[in-house]
């Protein structure tokens, strides 16, 4: 499909969403260089910037190995073994995804303050950050073609050297991608970091920023962590370039469990492992906060009105997401122009952008440049918009390019302009990707902290920011119902993204693209 | 034909589509013409120079080896790619052509992609419905498409509650319901099965013809090609080599890359003087417009073969020749041998079923109808 020309319908609302992608760059280049780059290279060559980069790197490793371990043996359980209940269980392994990073920490340290530092930050990071290993692994081992498999094993090699020299090699592209992608995680995660006092870029940036005297120092430091981040995401897009190139269509049929035999409690056990952790401890805390301090009395309507601008801005966030998402992905997918790629790639920009980076810039800009709505929801939205347009461009890309571009030919030639095309043939075949999409958007936006923090309006508090203050200052009883509603209303488009693609609409009409 | 004029008059209304009117009033219409069509993709030339007239009515098929880009020029004339050289008319208008392009919403041209392409989001009746506006969709036109090609009722269905041959079907009223000025069809046969492909076939030709449209087709299957169709192009090497009837294009092929192409033939090289080849079968009469002089192929088809057993009178001595049976394919109606001659050369001979010899039987051969040869290439 050689479409030269993208419609303009496409390209416009796709350029504005590079721009508002690239509007940070623009403030830490500018903010970076505003004492000359002499004072660049001083602040660089501090003995605690350095500390700082080795303690953002040994943390990021620490966590994806932790999280590629378990995320691993989690898809695998769940997708090839007997293991009673797996369903359920793939569902208990995502649900973790629900937890905000800063919840899980202060869980901790509210049982043992001790753990505070790299063993909480390593711990809880991992906990939250696995199923991004896990969910595509899980992806890629269901599409695994069980025929291989039976070939090989009728070839004379046994289960175990089929798993490692058939299995793992067809998947290793989707975990590579699983990992950086945890890695980019660990790198711009504000929240667990903050609340375990581990001192990594995020939390002194938000520190210099705060502090308010050297602005160009947490400008510069954002620059490198971005720079850091930059790395991570160049280096995902080609892994998963790889990956999605290497699947073919679904698999013919089911495959057969591996039946577990002797090895099935200690299957139970690593579940226990991770779930008990990862899932029924922080929950448990929460439970304790709200019944062990009954004294203190809550305001509910203080609650009601924090879920309320929770959940509002959340669907403004996701509304606006897909809004520009859709053009981009469609772009991304359908059109073979160096101008879509570089479209897309800026857009993906985003993703390298810690929200803290993003929130601090976003002040910057709107004090400069769009004053009527600093410190309003529509800068906060549009903070949102920036770090999750990479989360939906991709859901929308992957939904549109599994529908053959034939189908679209199809409708032209019915007499269709392209616009007419895109509303009647392209958007409802995507419609489970932009699903998808949307409850990424939506999980993200109110799981948020950073741009939250710093954007949200006077006055107008949220579920996160609300739990930030109370915990941060150890009032675990007052947190308690934000962190419960919080939870909740987030495990709602969880459940949805941990739910096994199904669309019986479109399985059987496969039509080969050519 | 008045349904067609019908949707003419419909169009808007300029002197290309007068002079269209006055040729479809003649009778002698040209629905298609492609003329001196180039494309390239990168540095990959796939058509250069391509040439083709389909008649108002007819259905033309574009027959071609793997890779000859059929399909390409199917996309060229649907207009969802641009040709880097050349002009493409549908009903008297230019399509592409000095530089200006009708973009394939305007075109008026069906197209059934292979496999049918149905829009998985919409049933049966939205499908056909889908190139139709609101007032024609109210109309009954999608009842009488359905009914058309045998899916009376079934308009709620999805695509995948269809069998192959009913998608493939149901493309074809999809295409046609909006009353197009040319339905084209991509190797629309392929995926099914051979015991379905006839079948289907004949349904997807009548309905064509009931309809009075005209079709171009492409395929790589020659039996499809030749059973069915008005008139096939044979495409090779990125042009179109022979147009003509299909019995035209197999009895009287315009070069020797058509002739191997288009059914199975034994090449034997042979010296011609006087229209009359001396090959490893002794004396062949050549047609009349094969070269009459010199060192020539000549292209024999398996049915032209006369195989007798050694001994038996038929022909003159000269003109036949002894050969062992080496190999033999049973096809039911018919079946072939394959015979080794003294001389090295194997022949594929066509015989009535009943009387395949076995192998290693001795027969004599001889060709009684003129051969047509071209001059040598070696």
């Amino acid at each position: 499909m050689s479409r030269s020309r993208p419609p303009l319908i496409l390209v416009i609302p796709a350029v504005a969403a590079a721009l508002i992608a690239v509007a940070p760059i623009w403030y830490l280049l500018d903010r970076s260089l505003e004492q000359g780059w002499a004072e660049v290279v001083d602040e660089l060559w501090r003995r605690r910037t350095l500390d700082l980069v080795a303690r953002s790197l040994g943390l990021t490793a620490a966590v994806t190995l932790g999280s590629v371990m378990i995320g691993l043996i989690a898809a695998w359980l769940v997708v090839h073994s007997d293991l009673r209940g797996r369903r359920a269980l793939q569902v208990a392994f995502t649900l973790p995804l629900a937890i905000p990073s800063y919840l899980a920490a202060f869980a901790w340290i509210s049982w043992r303050p001790g753990l505070a530092g790299f063993t909480g930050a390593a711990l809880v990071l991992t906990m939250v950050s696995y199923p991004y290993v896990m969910l595509p692994a899980i992806a890629a081992l269901s599409r695994l073609d069980p025929a291989h498999e039976d070939v090989a094993r009728s070839l004379g090699r046994s289960r175990m050297s089929v798993a490692l020299r058939l299995t793992l090699p067809q998947i290793r592209t989707s975990i590579a991608a699983g990992a950086l992608l945890v890695a980019l995680y660990v790198l711009s995660d504000f929240g667990a970091v903050a609340a375990m006092r581990y001192e990594v870029f995020t939390w002194v940036i938000y520190g210099a920023y705060r502090a308010g005297f050297n602005p160009s120092r947490a400008a510069i430091l954002a620059t490198v962590l971005v720079l850091l981040a930059l790395v991570l995401v160049a280096a995902e897009a080609r892994v998963r370039g790889r990956a999605t190139a290497r699947v073919g269509s679904g698999s013919p049929r089911a495959h057969n469990p591996v039946p577990l035999g002797r090895a099935t409690p200690l299957a139970y056990l690593f579940a226990a492992g991770v779930l008990g952790p990862a899932l029924v401890f922080p929950l448990w805390r929460i439970v304790v906060w709200l019944t062990s301090y009954t004294s203190t009395d809550i305001d509910f309507g203080e609650v009601v009105s924090a879920l309320g601008h929770t959940l509002l801005l959340a669907a403004a966030a996701a509304v606006a997401t897909m809004l520009l998402a859709f053009q981009v992905g469609v772009l991304a997918a359908r059109s073979s122009s160096p101008f879509a790629r570089v479209l897309e790639r800026t857009t993906y920009i985003g993703h390298g952008l810690p929200g803290i980076v993003v929130a601090i810039s976003l002040v910057y800009v709107g004090v400069r440049v769009l004053r009527p709505i600093y410190l309003e929801p529509p800068l906060l939205v549009l903070g949102y918009v920036v770090l999750f347009l990479p989360l939906a461009v991709g859901a929308v890309r992957s939904s549109v390019e599994q529908s053959p571009a034939r189908l679209e030919e199809v409708a032209r030639s019915l007499g269709d302009r392209p616009r007419t095309v895109l509303r009647r043939v392209t958007a409802p075949l995507a419609a489970p990707g932009i699903s998808a999409g949307a409850a990424l958007v939506l999980l993200a936006t109110m799981k948020e902290l950073p741009v939250t923090l710093v954007l949200h309006p006077t006055g107008t508090e949220t579920l996160a920011t609300r739990l930030w203050r109370y915990t941060a200052v150890s009032d675990y009883a007052n947190a308690g119902p934000y962190a419960i509603a919080l939870v909740l209303f987030a495990a709602i488009p969880t459940a949805l993204l941990s739910a096994p693609y199904r669309d019986r609409r479109t399985e059987r009409t496969e039509v080969t693209a050519t | 034909m008045s349904g067609d004029l019908n949707d003419c008059l419909n169009d808007e209304l300029n002197d290309g589509l007068n002079d269209y009117l006055n040729d479809c009033l003649n009778g002698n219409t040209v629905m298609l013409r492609v003329t001196g069509v180039h494309k390239a993709f990168g540095n990959q030339p796939v058509l250069h120079g391509v040439d083709l007239v389909v008649p108002a009515g007819s259905i033309t098929t574009v027959l071609g080896p793997s890779g000859c880009g059929k399909t390409t020029l199917l996309r060229l004339i649907a207009g969802f790619e641009e040709p880097d050289e050349g002009t493409i008319e549908i009903a008297g208008q230019t399509m592409v052509g000095n530089g200006r392009s009708t973009p394939p919403e305007r075109r008026r041209v069906g197209v059934v992609p292979q496999e049918g392409a149905l829009f998985p989001h919409l049933d049966l009746a939205g499908n056909i419905g889908y190139g139709l506006d609101r007032a024609a969709r109210k109309s009954g036109r999608v009842e009488e498409m359905l009914a058309l090609v045998g899916l009376a009722g079934m308009g709620h269905r999805r695509a995948h509650e269809l069998s192959g041959g009913q998608q493939q079907r149901a493309a074809l009223a999809r295409a046609l319901a909006p009353g197009p000025a040319l339905v084209l069809l991509d190797e629309p046969f392929s995926s099914l099965d051979a015991a379905m492909r006839a079948q289907v076939r004949d349904e997807v030709f009548d309905v064509l013809r009931l309809a009075g449209a005209t079709a171009v087709l492409v395929t790589h299957d020659q039996q499809e090609a030749l059973s069915v169709s008005d008139q096939v192009a044979v495409l090779l090497g990125g042009r179109v080599a022979q147009c003509g009837e299909p019995n035209q294009v197999y009895a009287r092929p315009a070069s020797l890359d058509v002739a191997t192409f288009v059914g199975e033939v034994v090449v034997l090289p042979a010296l011609a003087t006087d229209g009359v080849a001396q090959c490893a079968l002794g004396p062949v009469e050549l047609t009349t417009g094969s070269p009459t002089n010199g060192t020539v192929d000549v292209v024999i088809r398996p049915e032209q073969f006369v195989v007798s057993s050694v001994g038996s009178t038929g022909a003159p001595d000269q003109t036949q020749v002894e050969g062992v049976v080496v190999g033999r394919s049973y096809f039911g109606h018919d079946g072939t041998v394959r015979i080794a001659l003294p001389g090295g050369e194997t022949l594929t001979c066509r015989l009535p079923a009943g009387r395949l010899p076995a192998r290693g039987t001795r027969l004599t051969v001889h060709v009684a109808t003129p051969v047509v040869a071209f001059p040598a290439t070696r």
